[in-house]
């Protein structure tokens, strides 16, 4: 059972702070991954650290029903985690465009098993930048699974991410940082969510004890 | 008109008509709609896991398919409804990771479902239509005045059971 079972108001306003700041790291370290792969200006949105109930994690994702593309990584090591980017559809879309050169099969998918593994491709250098600046940060090694892929809504996609936090917990804490392509447009967004026995080690590593 | 009553992950809540009951973005979970035919009063939980597996009663029994169904029956019964001839319709429990290995985490929208069976069958109560498995995500919106359980998917088209 977890240490923060259920403890989860005992989290200070200064560790979210600090939260956000490492997921801002993270992020921007993502970033730049992206901007190289893509040629264009990547910026990242102001990072969020929230803890809220099950049911809310979906309206704070984009909507249940929103129609997008989720790849997921599980992240095992001292601090587990979960780890998980999220694109609208119509976005990943304009993304593989640009990694491939040639249009996608179809705008708002299902796409080519070729584009999939663009997709993951893509997911897999975002997540071990993120992971990389934070291991850098935190001297935790964070290691992520292979990547696993979704295209739908994405209440649905979350449902088994999230199942896996319902055994321990009624809450859980979203790290949450979007991607923004020339200023604007948002390609997409990149979710951390510690498991709630990791948040000690992070907060252990980073100085701020409970 | 009726209200269209949320259903978040992990919650249960009740309706009677001309409300009705909607849960949006169903994975691997299962959405349960229960239905007292003859009174009209209704439930509709969003469970996430098979099983509660602590000694102590669960913090917030909607997240369990176990769990989940008593405390509905329960919401029913003070309510007024003759919770010994409920109705149930179910769906979700789909494997939403196509590209995925093995890992047994993907695997949850099976033993979910098996669990619901089973424990609708546990409290006696009839199974009378399910849309499960898949991969596919669902949106349903259940009417206690007609039964009719609406089931909404991207990639699959419209269907009522």
């Amino acid at each position: 059972m977890s240490v923060l079972h259920e403890g989860w108001d005992k989290i200070s306003k200064m560790q979210l702070d600090v939260l956000r700041e490492i997921a801002n790291i993270g992020a921007g370290n993502a970033a730049t991954a992206l901007a190289t792969m893509l040629k264009s200006r990547i910026e990242i949105s102001v990072p969020h650290a929230l803890i809220m109930p099950f049911a809310d994690v979906p309206g704070f994702m984009g909507g249940a029903e929103a129609h997008s593309v989720g790849i997921y990584f599980h992240v095992s090591g001292p601090a587990q985690a979960s780890i998980l980017l999220v694109m609208p559809v119509e976005k990943a879309a304009q993304l593989l465009e640009m990694l491939l050169g040639t249009s996608p099969a179809s705008m708002s998918g299902p796409f080519s098993n070729l584009e999939y593994s663009a997709l993951m491709e893509l997911g897999n250098i975002l997540s071990s930048s993120y992971l990389n600046a934070l291991s850098s940060f935190t001297r935790i090694s964070f290691k992520p699974s292979p990547p696993a892929l979704a295209v739908d809504m994405v209440g649905s996609i979350l449902n088994t991410i999230l199942s896996q936090y319902g055994e321990v917990s009624e809450m859980v804490l979203v790290m949450e940082t979007g991607f923004k392509k020339d200023k604007v447009d948002v390609v997409g967004n990149i979710f951390l969510l510690p498991e709630p026995d990791s948040l000690n080690t992070l907060f252990n590593a980073l100085g701020v004890v409970v | 008109m009726g209200e269209l009553i949320q259903v978040g992950m992990a919650e249960c809540k009740l309706a009677r008509p001309p409300d009705k009951l909607m849960t949006a973005g169903l994975g691997s979970c299962v959405g349960i709609c229960l239905l007292d035919p003859i009174t009209k009063i209704a439930s509709m939980c969003h469970i996430m896991l098979p099983y509660c597996h602590h000694d102590k009663p669960a913090v917030n029994p909607g997240k369990y398919a176990d769990t989940a169904i008593l405390a509905a029956v329960g919401a029913m019964h003070r309510s007024g409804a003759d919770t010994d001839h409920l109705i149930a319709k179910i769906a979700g429990g789909a494997q939403m990771f196509r590209f995925s290995g093995n890992s047994d985490i993907f695997k949850i929208g099976q033993r979910n479902v098996l669990s619901v069976e089973e424990n609708l069958e546990k409290n006696k109560i009839q199974l009378l239509g399910k849309d499960i498995g898949g991969n596919v995500g669902r949106t349903i919106v259940f009417d206690p005045a007609t039964g009719n359980l609406a089931i909404r998917t991207i990639h699959e088209g419209d269907k009522i059971i």
